[in-house]
């Protein structure tokens, strides 16, 4: 067994138990953090998986901006500062049920495929050169609508968040 | 090289955990945190199925449009959150019900 696939099985087995554990976790705050634990293991697959520039726009978005906003918004509605936030839990039965059966359903389903076998690319150190020719060329379409929706996103969410009284209150 | 199944396996793993704290939790934020790791689940089958044909970057590019696509969702959503928790006093949707009768 190679260093890469020790390497790969060791950030899975991270990301699959921080994954499980967010489920039966009850504080807020202790979700947030378990999630970006297993956002950076999953960012370390990418890495293995020759996807460089991904990773790192995975941990600059997720450990960086998410996680940020994610932990604004716990201290922004926890009732009581000073007191942890924690999380009442419901539907158990429907909520396993749902996802045991797809995941069994997925499991099955997946194990009667064949797939092809991975390739190594053929220039791996000019992978993010061509990302970003392709950003120019081939994807700019959906660059620029990215964009676009980053912006309505910005407006949209500063005027919703905002204080300011409205007309109609 | 690791086999594409077992990535592809983590994905499966990842996709439904998320669903299951969907449905289970009973706060907002966490329902938020959910959708972001089913979000990474597909992200994950992207990459994955990206090593398959290592000369095209289809994949990467399409999981680098998610991910935007992931943020901008966060953001309306966490500020949907702060709304309704200003006027309700409450980030449980459950007890968010005018509608009901």
């Amino acid at each position: 067994m190679s260093l890469t696939n020790i390497m790969f099985y060791f950030f899975a087995l991270v990301a699959a138990l921080s994954a499980i554990s967010m489920i039966f976790v009850k504080n807020v705050f202790y979700g947030a953090l378990l999630l970006i634990v297993c956002l950076l293991s999953v960012a370390g697959i990418y890495v293995l998986s020759f996807a460089e520039f991904v990773a790192v726009v995975q941990i600059i978005i997720y450990a960086g901006g998410i996680l940020v906003v994610i932990i604004f918004g716990i201290m922004l509605t926890s009732r009581m500062a000073g007191k942890p936030l924690l999380v009442q839990h419901g539907n158990w039965f429907p909520g396993l049920l749902v996802s045991g059966v797809m995941f069994v359903l997925l499991i099955t389903l997946l194990s009667q495929q064949s797939f092809m076998q991975p390739s190594l690319p053929p220039q791996p150190e000019k992978q993010i050169g061509n990302i970003g020719v392709g950003l120019m060329t081939d994807f700019v379409l959906p660059f620029e609508i990215a964009g676009v929706l980053l912006l309505a996103a910005l407006i949209g969410a500063s005027v919703v968040a905002s204080t300011m009284k409205s007309n109609r209150e | 090289m690791v086999p594409v199944e077992h990535i592809l396996y983590l994905a499966a793993l990842l996709l439904t955990a998320g669903l299951a704290i969907v449905i289970v939790k009973r706060n907002a934020i966490m329902v938020l945190l959910g959708i972001e790791l089913m979000l990474n689940a597909s992200n994950l089958n992207l990459i994955a199925f990206n090593r398959l044909q290592a000369d095209k970057i289809d994949g990467q590019m399409f999981s680098l449009f998610v991910i935007v696509v992931a943020v901008c969702e966060a953001a309306v959503g966490l500020a949907i959150v702060l709304r309704v928790y200003k006027m309700y006093q409450t980030s449980v949707p459950d007890e968010v019900s005018e509608l009901k009768d």
